[in-house]
C-alpha cells in the first residue's frame, strides 16, 4: 500500500544543504518546517506566513539591522546565532529601548552541514528565549559552494523607547563621566584563539551577551541624567571613544589604570602584538552620564549579572582637536588615536 | 626591534632538536614554540619568544637582581625576594 | 615583569636621573630598537625624563627601512597564479608604488596569507603541495633566526614547492652608517652622546658587536630590556658614563643577553646567509655589507633565483625628511609632509610607515603636544 504524503524526514546528521533548499519549492519549506521552526518555534512561525502581522502601541520606536559574518562560525562563549540575536538587540538597547521583535535572514552555502545549521538556529534560540524576544519572521536562501562562508545571518530588530529617555551622542557634555560595563577585550580574544593563522589555547570566553536588562536597570538609576550609551564592538573601546569625540566635538580623557582587562586578555595581546583598546566586544556597553550621577549608576549596574564590574574610566572635556588622550599607568600620557583599518598582529 | 614576549614553559615535546617545541604560557594564552635555539630550556623555564621561536632562556636570578639594582638606584628598599639576591 | 612597569619605581628612577643629569650640555641618547619606540611612546616615558635628557629614535624598524621596490617585487611575485606569498601581519598594509599593497593585491584576488611565523608558511607549503609558497622574510638578526630554522627544515625534508624571499638586514651597519653620516661624524650637527642597544637582537648576537663602536666612536652603549623601567635604568647608566667619561658597552638586560648571545641562531644564520654586498635601506640609501642573502647551498629555497626576481628601486615622495629623522637631524614635527599628506593611514615613507617608526609612534601617541594644552571649560547650553 502506497502511504499518502509520505516524506523522507531531513538527515540533520548527516545531510548538508543543497541548492533546493533555497529555492521555495518543497524541500526548502521541508527545511524550514523540520529544521528552524522546531528551534525558534513562536506563535508567529507557526502560522507560516511570509509576514509576521504586531499590534503597535503609540510611543517612539527605533528599528536597527546588522549582518553578521563572522569566522570561524563557533567559538569559545557563542556562535553566529546567538551572536545574531545579542548584536541586533544590543543596538536597540543602546537607545534605552525594549527590544520587542526580531526578523532574521539566512543565507546558507551549498554543501553546509545541516547537523552545524541545527546547532547555530537552537543557539539562536535559545538567546532569543533567555532575552524575551522571538524572531518572528525570516527568510533562507542557499547561493552555491564556495560564494558564502557556510552561513551568513543578517538580523533586524524593533524595539520601543520609553517616555522621557533620550539618549544621543548629542547630549554628551564636557565633565560627563564615562562608565564601562566589564571586562573588555573578551570577545575579540576568544574569536582570534580559533583562528588557523594565529590558534592559541586559552580560557577566556566571549562575552557576548543581551544588555537590555541592564540597561533597563540604567535608565531607572538614572533617567535624565543619562546621556548616551554604546557598545564597543569593532575597534573596540578605542573606536567607540574617538567616535563620540569626533560626533559631539568634544575630548575624552581617560585613565589606563581603571580600564577592566583580563590577565588572559592582556596576554593573548601581548603575544600578537595587539593594544586590548581595539578589541572587540560583544557584551559590554560605555556609558557617559552626568557627574553627580555617575557614583549611584556604577551602583546600580554593580546589582545586576552584566554590570558586576562596572567602573568609570573617565570623563569628557572641552577639546577643540577632539582628542582621546590616556593617562598611563606609567603616569605618562598618550592618545588613543582612531584607528584607519582593523588591528593587525605584528612581530616588530 | 621586536617584539620578544616572555612566557613559562608548560610541557615540552619531540626529541628532534629541530623542531622540539613547548607548550609556552604567557599569563593566560598558550601556544606551540619551536625550542630549536634553547636546547638547554625545560618544564618550568621561562623564555623570551619571538615570531614562534624561543630565542633565550630568561635568567630568574639575573632579573631578580637587576630590578633590586633598579630599587637600589631609585632610592627604594627592594622586596626581601628580591633583596636576597644582592646580598 | 609587570614589576618593570611598576609606576612609582618609574618616578623615582626619574628623580635620580634628574639629580644625576647635570651635564650643562644635555645628554642625546639614540636607541633603533623598534620595541624601545614603541615603549618609550606607549608608556609616555619623555614625560617622565628630564629636560636635559632627550631621545632620539634611530632606524629600529625593519619595515620601516625595507624599500618600496622590495614590497613592489613581492607584489609582482604574488600575481602569479601558482605563488602563495606568506608574510608577517606588520607588513600587509605598507604602501608600495602606486598605492599597491599586499592587503590590496589579496583583495584584488592575489593569494597572500599573514602568518605569525616561519613555520606556518612551512605548514601551509606541507598540505598544499600544489602551491608555490614564498615567505616574505624580513627582519633584524633577532627574526633571522626563524628564517634560517625554517630553511633548513625544509631542506631537510626536501620540501619542494617552498622559498623565501629574503630581506633580512643588519643592525651594526645601520648603526655605523649613522655614525660615519658626515652630520654627525664631521659637521657635527647632530649630538649623540650615546645609544640605549637594541634589547633582543641583542638576545641574539651578544653585547660583543657594540665594543667596535664604543671604541671607534668613544660613546657608551647600554643595551637595554624593553620594558619601560628597562629603558630608564638605561638612562642612568648611561649619564653616568657620560658624568665619568667612560665610552664602554653595558648590559641592562642581563636578564636575556649574555656576552656571547645566541651561539646556535648565530651559527644557523652563518651557514644559510650570507652578506649582500650593498642593500638600499629606505631613509638611509644603500648601506654596503648591511643585508643578508641565501648562500648557494640553499639556493633551491631563494625565491629570488628560483623565479629571477628584479628589482626595480622606487622613490620616496621628493618632500620626504625620513632621512633626515632616522639620522636624529630633525624632528618628525620639522617635516612638512607630517600631519598633513603623510599621516599613518598614507604614509609616504619610512618613518610614518610602521607603528614604530619615530613619525608614527609621535603621531599616534604624542600629537596632542604640539596642540595647545586643552582646557576644561563648559560647552554652550
Amino acid at each position: 500500500m502506497i502511504r499518502k504524503d509520505y516524506r523522507r524526514k531531513l538527515d540533520v546528521k548527516n545531510g548538508r544543504v543543497e541548492l533546493a533548499h533555497g529555492s521555495g519549492g518543497r524541500a526548502m519549506a521541508q527545511l524550514i518546517t523540520e529544521l528552524f521552526h522546531p528551534a525558534l518555534d513562536n506563535e508567529w512561525l507557526r502560522e507560516g506566513e511570509d509576514q509576521a502581522t504586531f499590534e503597535v502601541h503609540g510611543g517612539r520606536m527605533v528599528m536597527t539591522t546588522d549582518a553578521y559574518v563572522i569566522a570561524p562560525l563557533f567559538f569559545p562563549g557563542g556562535d553566529i546565532g546567538s551572536l545574531a540575536v545579542h548584536g541586533t538587540i544590543n543596538d536597540i538597547a543602546m537607545a534605552g529601548a525594549r527590544p520587542l521583535h526580531l526578523a532574521a535572514s539566512f543565507i546558507l552555502e551549498e554543501g553546509f552541514a545541516l547537523k552545524d545549521l541545527k546547532r547555530i538556529a537552537e543557539s539562536m534560540a535559545a538567546a532569543a528565549r533567555e532575552a524575551g524576544v522571538a524572531v518572528i519572521t525570516g527568510d533562507t536562501k542557499v547561493v552555491e559552494r564556495g560564494k558564502a562562508d557556510g552561513v551568513f545571518i543578517s538580523t533586524t530588530g524593533i524595539g520601543m523607547v520609553p517616555p522621557g529617555i533620550e539618549l544621543s551622542v548629542a547630549r554628551i557634555r564636557p565633565g560627563d563621566r564615562l562608565i564601562v560595563s566589564g571586562f573588555l577585550g573578551d570577545h575579540g580574544v576568544a574569536v582570534m584563539s580559533k583562528r588557523h593563522d594565529l590558534a592559541f589555547e586559552t580560557a577566556i570566553l566571549s562575552d557576548s551577551a543581551s544588555l537590555h536588562g541592564l540597561v533597563a536597570v540604567m535608565v531607572e538609576a538614572s533617567g535624565d541624567d543619562l546621556h548616551a550609551m554604546r557598545d564597543p564592538t569593532r575597534g573596540g573601546l578605542a573606536a567607540t571613544l574617538n567616535e563620540w569625540a569626533q560626533a559631539a566635538a568634544l575630548g575624552v580623557r581617560i585613565r589606563e589604570e581603571a580600564i577592566p582587562i583580563r590577565p588572559g586578555v592582556a596576554a593573548a595581546c601581548e603575544l600578537l602584538g595587539l593594544d586590548p583598546l581595539y578589541v572587540a566586544n560583544e557584551g559590554k556597553l560605555i556609558a557617559a552620564v552626568a557627574p553627580e550621577s555617575a557614583d549611584g549608576l556604577v551602583a546600580a549596574m554593580r546589582e545586576h549579572p552584566l554590570g558586576r564590574d562596572a567602573v568609570i574610566i573617565g570623563e569628557a572635556v572641552a577639546d577643540e582637536h577632539r582628542f582621546v588622550q590616556m593617562t598611563t599607568e606609567f603616569g605618562g600620557d598618550r592618545i588613543v588615536d582612531w584607528l584607519a583599518g582593523e588591528q593587525l598582529p605584528r612581530i616588530c | 626591534m621586536c617584539l620578544a614576549v616572555p612566557g613559562r614553559i608548560v610541557s615540552i615535546r619531540g626529541e628532534d632538536p629541530l623542531i622540539r617545541s613547548a607548550r609556552v604560557d604567557f599569563g593566560g594564552a598558550v601556544k606551540e614554540i619551536n625550542l630549536a635555539y634553547v636546547p638547554e630550556a625545560g618544564v618550568d623555564d621561562y623564555v623570551l619568544v619571538h615570531v614562534g621561536f624561543a630565542m633565550t632562556v630568561i635568567d630568574e636570578l639575573e632579573a631578580r637582581r637587576i630590578y633590586a639594582e633598579l630599587c637600589r638606584a631609585a632610592g627604594i628598599e627592594p622586596d626581601p625576594v628580591h633583596a636576597e639576591v644582592l646580598a | 615583569m609587570a614589576e618593570y612597569r611598576d609606576g612609582r619605581l618609574a618616578r623615582a628612577l626619574a628623580r635620580r636621573i634628574a639629580l644625576e643629569a647635570r651635564a650643562p650640555d644635555g645628554y642625546h641618547f639614540m636607541e633603533f630598537c623598534g620595541g624601545h619606540t614603541h615603549a618609550i611612546s606607549r608608556y609616555g616615558l619623555e614625560d617622565l625624563l628630564p629636560q636635559s635628557v632627550r631621545l632620539i629614535h634611530g632606524p629600529g624598524c625593519p619595515v620601516c627601512v625595507l624599500p618600496i621596490g622590495r614590497i613592489d617585487t613581492a607584489i609582482r611575485l604574488a600575481e602569479r597564479p601558482e605563488v602563495t606569498l606568506c608574510s608577517y601581519g606588520d607588513l600587509m598594509r605598507v604602501p608600495a608604488s602606486d598605492g599597491a599593497s599586499l592587503l590590496k593585491a589579496k583583495a584584488a584576488g592575489s593569494d597572500i596569507r599573514m602568518v605569525y611565523s616561519s613555520l606556518d608558511a612551512l605548514s601551509i607549503a606541507r598540505r598544499e603541495p600544489q602551491r608555490q609558497v614564498v615567505f616574505f622574510a624580513i627582519g633584524f638578526e633577532t627574526t633571522t633566526p626563524a628564517t634560517a630554522l625554517a630553511i633548513r627544515i625544509a631542506a631537510r625534508e626536501r620540501l619542494e614547492n617552498f622559498s623565501v624571499f629574503c630581506n633580512h638586514v643588519l643592525t651594526p651597519s645601520a648603526i655605523q652608517n649613522i655614525l660615519e653620516s658626515p652630520d654627525i661624524r664631521e659637521l657635527g650637527r647632530v649630538r649623540i652622546d650615546g645609544f640605549i642597544g637594541p634589547a633582543h637582537v641583542s638576545a641574539v648576537i651578544g653585547s660583543e658587536p657594540y665594543a667596535f663602536f664604543a671604541q671607534e666612536f668613544a660613546k657608551p652603549v647600554v643595551i637595554a630590556g624593553f620594558e619601560p623601567l628597562d629603558v630608564m635604568q638605561a638612562v642612568v647608566m648611561l649619564v653616568r658614563q657620560i658624568n665619568e667619561g667612560r665610552h664602554e658597552v653595558e648590559n641592562q638586560y642581563g636578564r636575556a643577553v649574555r656576552t656571547e648571545g645566541n651561539e646556535r641562531a648565530k651559527a644557523d644564520v652563518a651557514a644559510i646567509f650570507e652578506l649582500r654586498k650593498s642593500f638600499e635601506w629606505r631613509g638611509l640609501g644603500v648601506v654596503p655589507y648591511s643585508a643578508l642573502r641565501i648562500k648557494r647551498p640553499y639556493a633551491a629555497f631563494d625565491a629570488e633565483r628560483r623565479f629571477g626576481l628584479e628589482y626595480v628601486p622606487a622613490r620616496d615622495n621628493p618632500g620626504c625628511q625620513c632621512g633626515a629623522v632616522l639620522r636624529g637631524l630633525k624632528h618628525p614635527t620639522d617635516c612638512k609632509l607630517f600631519g598633513t599628506v603623510c599621516t599613518p593611514e598614507n604614509p609616504m615613507g619610512s618613518c610614518m610607515v610602521s607603528s614604530e617608526g619615530a613619525c608614527a609612534a609621535h603621531w599616534t601617541y604624542k600629537r596632542f603636544r604640539d596642540c595647545e594644552r586643552p582646557t576644561v571649560t563648559s560647552l554652550p547650553a
